[in-house]
This record gives structure tokens, sequence and C-alpha cells, in this order.
């Protein structure tokens, strides 16, 4: 696999073949150097789907919601691309992805294209493989692009950055955890769903996000709150119109401008940072530098600040 | 950093039996050798299977049968991988089946049948060696 290789693999993407689609996003995934080469041809052909971010505990039904979000966009006439992120084991490195379980029936849709992603663990790999890949289903025409990931750290808050529109899954018999949790995921929310909302305590739930909501500032869309029942589709046509919604309200002014440019810093900075990163991390190991200031720190000859700083004059002198 | 890939599976289940014990055994021994593994679940058509394996780009598909239909399945899946263009995939059988089958199986483009009792080390071996000897191609 070389750069024509991609070259011709790019191009058959952009003429809609689904398994140019699938070898590009596992080169994204796997060959930086190839990453970049296919990216900057991709570029110019982004910017058409319009990204849903959906985050939750596990099991609170996030890829049966995916799944009927998808058939209701599909009636609609919309093209819809899923990447559905599971954790990586950071034991083994191996992960088991079942999120498609749920969404078999679309499995054969020609409109639908869903990949499952791990996180791989690597410092900032979740993030920008997952934004490639979006790229990558972007590029292919798909109006729509659903990223679902288990909301419980910090790695799935950068991905819902991605999203223009993102979407919290809560469930009623989460209870006093939605207090738990309120300080980290429920700030990013554009949208709120109280999922199975045939069980018991669906309004003291209810309750519990407008009592956060009121004392909570998120400028001038206040996010609505609705209830489903994703295995049975109830509340599906009332998420996507408020997806809509939501969707005209960034679109209105100049938000969604704002946010472009904010978030092109954001991941250009980060892209910097982490092939920074790798190409020093690469010389101080090769040259063995690394090696000798480490052995310092330990023998106490010199502090991890010292040795940090260190480090980085090297990179001054370059 | 390292160009590697990761080995990534489809563990599936065609036809209509619900014994699904042994699909789960072997992707969790998989998982713990450190490839992706993408579950399928029960009840999934030869169509879902292949549709699958193409999107989620995988090494290897590994079909799980208990029901004794494996002799209308297996040949179902290999033929839309053909007319799909899809020639690149590893597929392998696990479940029930007799000897007499496994010959036929194998003939048609099965790479290995992985009956009861064979021991999880085995799979994970083999899908190495074979995934790396397509790799070197």
């Amino acid at each position: 696999m070389d750069e024509d290789d991609v070259s011709v693999l790019v191009a058959s993407l952009l003429r809609g073949d689904r398994r140019a689609l699938a070898r590009l996003i596992t080169l994204v995934e796997n060959r930086p150097r190839l990453r970049d080469r296919i990216m900057s041809l991709i570029y110019p052909y982004t910017g058409n789907a319009y990204v849903i971010g959906i985050t939750g505990s596990p099991g609170s039904g996030k890829s049966t919601l995916v799944d009927k979000l998808t058939g209701e966009l599909r009636t609609r006439g919309k093209t819809v691309g899923i990447i559905a992120i599971d954790p990586t084991s950071p034991f083994t490195g191996g992960a088991i992805l079942g999120d498609r379980i749920r969404m078999l029936s679309k499995s054969t849709d020609e409109g639908v294209f869903i990949r499952s992603m791990s996180t791989r663990g690597s410092l900032g790999g979740l993030s920008r493989a997952a934004y490639d890949a979006i790229a990558l289903l972007d590029a292919f025409g798909k109006d729509f692009v659903i990223v679902e990931t288990v909301g419980t750290g910090q790695a799935e808050v950068d991905i819902v950055d991605a999203a223009y529109t993102s979407i919290v899954v809560v469930t009623p018999d989460m209870g006093d955890e939605i207090q738990a949790i309120k300080a980290g995921i429920l700030e990013i929310a554009d949208i709120f769903v109280v999922n199975k909302a045939d069980l018991e305590n669906v309004d003291a739930t209810v309750m519990a996000l407008q009592m956060m909501l009121d004392l909570s500032d998120k400028g001038d869309w206040r996010p609505p709150i609705i209830k489903t029942v994703a295995t049975k589709g109830v509340g599906v046509k009332e998420l996507l119109d408020a997806i809509e919604r939501h969707r005209a309200y960034i679109c209105e002014t100049d938000r969604i401008e704002k946010m472009h440019y904010k978030r092109s810093k954001v991941r250009i900075l980060e892209i910097v940072r982490s092939k920074l990163m790798d190409k020093l991390i690469r010389e101080l190991e090769n040259s063995g530098e690394l090696d000798r200031i480490v052995k310092c720190v330990v023998e106490k000859k010199m502090d991890p600040y010292s040795a940090a700083d260190e480090i980085l004059r090297k990179l001054d002198k370059k | 950093m390292e160009e590697e890939k990761k080995i990534r599976v489809i563990i599936a289940k065609p036809g209509l039996d619900g014994h699904d014990r042994g699909a789960k055994i072997v992707a969790r021994a998989l998982r713990d050798a450190g490839m992706e593994v993408i579950y399928m679940g029960l009840r999934n058509t030869p169509e879902q299977i292949v549709e699958t394996a193409i999107q989620e780009d995988v090494d290897v598909i590994g079909l799980s049968i208990l029901s004794g239909a494996h002799m209308a399945l297996v040949p179902r899946v290999l033929e839309l991988l053909k007319e799909n263009g899809v020639e690149d995939k590893i597929v392998l059988v696990g479940g029930i089946i007799p000897k007499v089958d496994e010959e036929k199986l194998k003939e048609m483009g099965v790479a290995e049948i992985f009956g009861p009792g064979t021991p999880t080390d085995k799979i994970v071996e083999f899908i190495r060696q074979r995934v790396g000897e397509i790799r070197k191609r």
C-alpha cells in the first residue's frame, strides 16, 4: 500500500464504493503516514454531513436509540453513517465491539454505513481516528453521521466535540446517579434523552434534569428533555425534531462558523501536539537520552520538572 | 509510532439456533489475545454477515453454527463474498460439523473448522498465522 494506491482508493470512495470507504477507515486508524495523505485528499469534500454525538452510561440504550433514530432519518430520505465506539481493554489491547447487535436491521440498508471502533487507549488516538472516520463518511456523501460513545470519561467528552448536536442519554433507574455525573458529561448535552421511559420514576428523573438545567447557564438554548422507549420506537420522532430545532438554532446566526473556527483550532493544535510528542519521544528513545534522564530522576540527582526542562531545552536548540 | 494493524474479526451466528456460549467464549479469547472482535449476536442472515464484514473491514469471519444448517448457510456466505468482490477474508467455522461436510466446506473456501473442545489458543494461533501470511502478500 503506497500513496498511489491511496489516491485510487479515495477516487473509489468519492464514486460511492463502500469497500474503499471501509479500507480507508482502516488505514487512517492504523497507518499514520498514509493517513495524512488520505485526509488531505478528502478534506475538500467534507463539510456536508451533520454530525450527531450520542453518549450515556453502558446499558442506557444508546445503540438501540441510534438504530431507531437511523430508521427515522431513513424514512425522511436521509443517508446515515454510524461510528460506534467501545472501550479497548487496557490490559490486552483487544476489544469486543457489540453495538452492531442492536443495529442488525440496518446492516443491509444501502443508505447506512456502520463502523465499530475501539478507543485503543493511546493519547488522542481515539479522538483523531474517529474525527478522521467522520470526515471519510462525510466525503462519502452521508447526510448524517452519528457517533456513539460510552460516557464515562474525558475521552468521550472529546469526541462529542466533533458533533454539532450532542445528546446525553439517561435512564429513570439512575436516580441519584444523575447528580453524580452532572459534573461530567451533563454539561455537554444539547438534548437530553430519558430512555426507558416506560419504567417507574421517569417524571422524577425529568424533574431532576429540569432542576439541574435551572441552575446551569447554557446561553439561550435550553436543552430539551425527550422521553423515549427506544426498543418500541416511542419518542424517536420527537427526538429527531429536537435535533432539527437545535440544528436550526446553531445555523441561525454565526454560531456554526464560530464552532468551526474553535474546533479547527483545537484540532490543529492536537495534531501538532501528538506529532511533536511522537517525534520527540522517538528521538529521545533512539539516542538513549530519555533513559539517561529517567535514571537521573530515579537516583534523585534531578527532579522530574528539571528533567522535563532539560528535554525542552533540546527542542529550543533546533 | 510503529505502523501495526490490529487484527479485526467478526463473530457471527448465522441461522436460527440460540446456542451462543461457544461464540462468546471464542470472542472473549480473541479479545484477550489483543484482537478487535465485532460480535454480531444471534440469528444473523448471510447478507448481514457479509455486509458487516465489508463495512468493518475485518480480516476474519468466524461463523458459529450448531443448528445443522451449515451446508446451506456457509456456502451462501461464501457466495455473497464472491459476488461482492471480497476475496481477502479468512472464513472460519465453529460448531458441530460432521467430518463428511468438513471436507466439502474446505473445498468451497472455508479456511478451517473448529469443533467442540478446541482449545482457544489453537484458534488464536491459526488466525495470527493466516493473517500474517495474507498481509505479507
